[in-house]
């Protein structure tokens, strides 16, 4: 029997609006992924316009939170779970931000109308980013500190492929200096991946003190 | 994970009471006992308790009980109602002693000394271990008196004058001397219930003791009497070693460095506050902190 029902209730809406917003944030990123490739304006338009469902959703979890602690004073795991949905709640927000940034960058680069342009191939990164962001969900959905510590070692592979797109964008501005802001543009592609990425770790690092209740930090 | 009890098993059985019987030959035991988690001993204790076991009548309350009491610490003592925390907190001054159908086997040492020796009086056990209860019970005395009262029976004073520096000593370390110092002579239920709580503590103090036990000290007083009491125990805790015994667990989150967790009569975990509730060792403790015990 549980005692505290208004309580535990609480703790359990709060849980599903987490879960709520962490899915969202999800599509938007995937959706960001896909325009990278695709540039489909449509899906471009959307990412940035419906941004505002976010930092709504962001808003109304802080607001539970900080209701909670104020009037329950939550300890022990149910404080863990309050200070890592706080925290994580802030790193979706971000996360969906770069979703957004993604997007505008996809717009800046179609206008430059860059068609000799080869494309820089992004796809091992995405996969990984995915990959990461996915599990990170996964860990918190599931309590998996296991799950949550193996997102560390992918980020390894997305700060290799950020750097990568680095060394090959300084060769592509070398080699087609008339285009310095198209190859900038998708240089800052990598970049907002793999901020991405860390935040996906930042999450991580939530579950991890969440479920075991010690603080980890990876880097 | 430190295991307490077997980890630390007394090399002085000292056995209380007429009766010696084990733990385990309770044929009514629905519960056995446990071990406790957690960090139950310190290096320097003011008290020692090991293997403590509390029966009234056959019934046993309190099962194989080993804790110290650190200098200079404030220990709270959690759990559910019926869990033992009082029980094993009356044994500290053995209060347990007026219950007629109460035997205490195990050894509790206060300053290496076994505080349940036949030799032991226990008139100066209790100056030295002295206790705060839940409703305030002033004597039925004038203020002056109610401090007065503990140093004259103990013979703690020659004179008047001295008799009057403890009650204005004892009373400033209560943080009831600016209040009542204009009306030393009017009776002590005169004052309001948190007064009444401090001048309580103030009797407490006045005749020097190293421990101070409370039991509930804040359950009758309203929030703002709380938490001056909460303040002046924080003060207290520079002199002497206390140990509370409470209901409110954010009451145990704001003054104790360490605190006890008991159930069913067991020690369950014993812990640095912060770390009891924050993350604590056992689910136990976990499910009655955040209110899942049932």
């Amino acid at each position: 029997m549980k005692h505290h029902f208004t309580f535990h209730n609480e703790l359990e809406k709060l849980n599903k609006k987490i879960l709520r917003l962490s899915t969202m944030v999800e599509e938007r990123v995937r959706s960001a992924a896909m325009v990278i490739d695709t540039r489909d304006q449509d899906m471009v338009h959307k990412i940035i316009v419906t941004d505002y469902e976010i930092d709504e959703m962001e808003i109304e979890i802080e607001e539970d939170c900080l209701k909670i602690l104020a009037l329950h004073q939550p300890v022990a795991t149910d404080l863990r779970f309050l200070v890592a949905v706080i925290k994580i709640n802030n790193e979706m927000e971000r996360i969906a931000d770069m979703a957004v940034s993604i997007a505008m960058r996809v717009d800046n680069i179609s206008k430059f109308n860059h068609q000799q342009a080869v494309s820089y191939n992004f796809a091992p990164m995405i996969e990984k980013v995915l990959k990461m962001l996915k599990n990170s969900i996964d860990a918190l959905v599931n309590h998996d500190a296991t799950l949550a510590k193996s997102i560390f070692i992918d980020d390894d592979f997305v700060d290799h492929e950020r750097n990568k797109c680095y060394e090959e964008t300084k060769k592509r501005i070398m080699s087609d200096c008339n285009h310095p802001g198209f190859h900038i543009n998708t240089y800052l592609l990598a970049r907002h991946l793999e901020r991405i990425a860390d935040r996906a770790v930042n999450i991580a690092e939530e579950v991890i003190y969440f479920v075991e209740g010690n603080i980890t930090r990876f880097h | 994970m430190e295991t307490a009890t077997s980890a630390l098993t007394p090399s002085f059985p000292v056995m209380i009471g007429n009766q010696a019987e084990s733990v385990m030959e309770d044929s009514d035991a629905k519960e056995t006992a446990r071990n406790t988690v957690g960090t139950p001993f310190v290096d320097a204790p003011r008290m020692t308790c090991r293997n403590v076991d509390v029966f009234y009548d056959e019934k046993q309350a309190i099962r194989n009980v080993s804790i110290d009491v650190d200098q200079n610490e404030v220990l709270a003592m959690i759990g559910p109602s019926g869990c033992g925390k009082s029980t094993f907190l009356r044994c500290l001054n053995r209060m347990n002693d007026t219950v007629s159908s109460c035997r205490v086997t195990g050894s509790i040492l206060l300053d290496g000394t076994d505080i349940y020796h036949p030799s032991v009086d226990v008139v100066p056990l209790r100056a030295k271990v002295g206790m705060v209860f839940q409703k305030p019970n002033p004597f039925p005395k004038s203020i002056y008196d109610n401090i007065a009262y503990g140093p004259r029976i103990h013979g703690l004073t020659q004179n008047r004058s001295e008799l009057d520096e403890i009650v204005e000593t004892s009373l400033k370390k209560a943080g009831l001397w600016k209040e009542v110092r204009d009306r030393l002579n009017d009776p002590g239920t005169s004052l309001s219930g948190g007064q009444q709580q401090r001048l309580c503590i103030a009797r407490a103090i006045a005749i020097s003791p190293e421990v101070i036990l409370m039991d509930e000290p804040c359950s009758a007083l309203d929030p703002i009497a709380t938490a001056i009491v909460e303040e002046l125990i924080a003060e207290l805790r520079t002199q002497f070693s206390i140990v509370v015994v409470t209901h409110a667990m954010q009451q145990a989150a704001r003054i104790s460095q360490r605190t006890a967790y008991f159930h069913l009569g067991n020690l369950i975990e014993v812990g640095a506050t912060e770390k009891i509730f924050t993350n604590p060792l056992h689910q136990l403790t976990e499910d009655y902190i955040t209110g899942r015990f049932g």
